[in-house]
């Protein structure tokens, strides 16, 4: 790694959004799309995002499966993950009377990104899946599509709209002001801020580590001695940093579900 | 490890910056693609085990719970019922107390009366004895006396009270005097 940064004149090279276009692992070539040169093949993140998937369904599968009733460790944690998501995402939100058709939906989908957001953090993997905008706006299109979906089909489409942009308890002139408002921040905006939440998280924290990793490794070996220390010490804060980004990765995950359930809530929902 | 050789191989080829905001059109639909199947099979195989496991277990603990109660209730009726059965048991025997005391006083007083009878009868019968043999001593000591008085008399007046007439006006005379207290005979 070294050698390739001496290369390039000894100059700092500070990390860039470039950093997150990894090379194929398998296949060669570009192609375009909307007007950028993406990579033709099989990257690092698509194969993390199916070891995520796979993940998640063998440890919940394998928790799930002995159905004891005195559990055993393993059990247990599968348990009380999923009586998590169900439970404080699910039933307290949602409430009881209609969460159970979601709760597959919700845990399926925290556990998901919780797996993906973790990568950042396993060795030898180390990069957020979700630090690819594509992945995440895929996720944020289906929470867009199902709650607006289940609002339609409680509510029917006029009803859901009034529901959504109508807000109760107000009336007069001031609605012209507040109808468009509400539209937007219920209907057009949440996907937006719901994916760039998560992606800019991701994204945000890798780079920061890189910076701090590679800042470090440059002092240290292009630097005279005395800089060593600042260079000691920016490895010791991205070791601080990256146990921050633990944080960060399972409240990512938390936020994302949490707020694909209150959407739903809040469609399925008979006053505003 | 990768992220930093990442721009210089694709700078090396010939791109320029990518922006990030825009999506990788694999990515987005493979992102998809792979949650999709995430959630049927969870939704198939896994959610199903959880909750069936939490419902029987909710059956279980209720189960047991309703079992506790019935015992509990079965307890507490079954102490009621003793101690019902006791108190019966102790009004019982004070009953028997408070009877047996009445028949021991009831006895103790007969048996008074009756002893009580019987020594006023005692006295009774030895009053009319004594009574009986005084009368007795009475009769056979007048005989006695008029025999013995006669005798003397006769003895002292030489006058010959032989004869049973006599005799008997003289003792009856004398005993009279005897018993009115005449000074003639002092």
């Amino acid at each position: 790694m070294s050698t390739i940064l001496m290369a390039a004149d000894e100059e700092f090279t500070p990390p860039s959004p470039n950093d997150f276009n990894l090379p194929a692992v398998f296949g060669d070539g570009t192609f375009d799309f909307l007007g950028q040169a993406q990579v033709a093949g099989v990257t690092k993140p698509m194969l993390q995002i199916v070891l995520a998937a796979v993940l998640v369904f063998v440890v919940f599968y394998y928790a799930s499966r002995k159905r004891a009733m005195v559990p055993g460790k393993f059990q247990y944690v599968g348990e009380e993950a999923y009586g998590f998501v169900r439970n404080s995402m699910g039933r307290d939100i949602i409430g009881s009377h209609d969460f159970q058709r979601f709760v597959p939906y919700l845990f399926a989908l925290f556990f998901f990104v919780l797996f993906n957001n973790f990568m950042a953090t396993i060795p030898f993997i180390q990069f957020p899946t979700f630090s690819r905008s594509g992945m995440v706006y895929s996720l944020a299109l289906l929470s867009w599509i199902i709650y607006n979906g289940v609002g339609i089909a409680k509510h029917g489409f006029l009803g859901y709209l009034k529901l959504q942009s109508v807000p109760g308890g107000v009336g007069g002139p001031i609605l012209l002001l507040l109808i468009p408002l509400e539209f937007m921040s219920n209907i057009l905006v949440r996907p937006f801020t719901l994916a760039l939440r998560l992606f800019a998280n991701m994204f945000a924290g890798h780079l920061l580590l890189i910076l701090f990793a590679l800042g470090g490794e440059y002092i240290l070996l292009h630097q005279p001695l005395a800089y060593a220390p600042v260079g000691i010490l920016a490895w010791v804060l991205f070791i601080a940093v990256a146990i921050l980004e633990v944080l960060i990765q399972f409240l990512q995950a938390y936020v994302f579900v949490l707020l694909n359930a209150m959407y739903i809530q809040g469609a399925l929902a008979d006053e505003h | 490890m990768q992220s930093h050789v990442a721009p210089l191989v694709i700078q090396a080829a010939g791109e320029g910056e990518l922006n990030p905001l825009l999506p990788h059109p694999i990515e987005l639909i493979l992102s998809l693609v792979v949650f999709g199947i995430l959630f049927f099979a969870v939704r198939k195989f896994v959610v199903p085990n959880f909750e069936a496991t939490f419902a029987e277990r909710t059956k279980a603990i209720e189960g047991g719970l309703a079992a506790a109660e019935t015992k509990q209730a079965e307890a507490d009726a079954k102490l009621a019922e003793l101690e019902q059965q006791l108190a019966d048991a102790r009004h019982e025997a004070a009953r028997i107390r408070e009877e047996a005391r009445e028949q021991g006083a009831q006895i103790v007083t007969e048996m008074r009366d009756q002893a009580q009878a019987e020594a006023a009868r005692i006295v009774e019968s030895g009053k009319a004895q004594i009574e009986a043999e005084r009368q007795q001593a009475v009769t056979s000591l007048r005989a006695e006396v008029g025999s013995l008085a006669t005798t003397l008399a006769g003895r002292i007046v030489g006058e010959s009270l032989e004869d049973d007439e006599r005799q008997a006006r003289v003792v009856e005379r004398f005993l009279t005097d005897l018993e009115s207290g005449a000074p003639g005979a002092r």
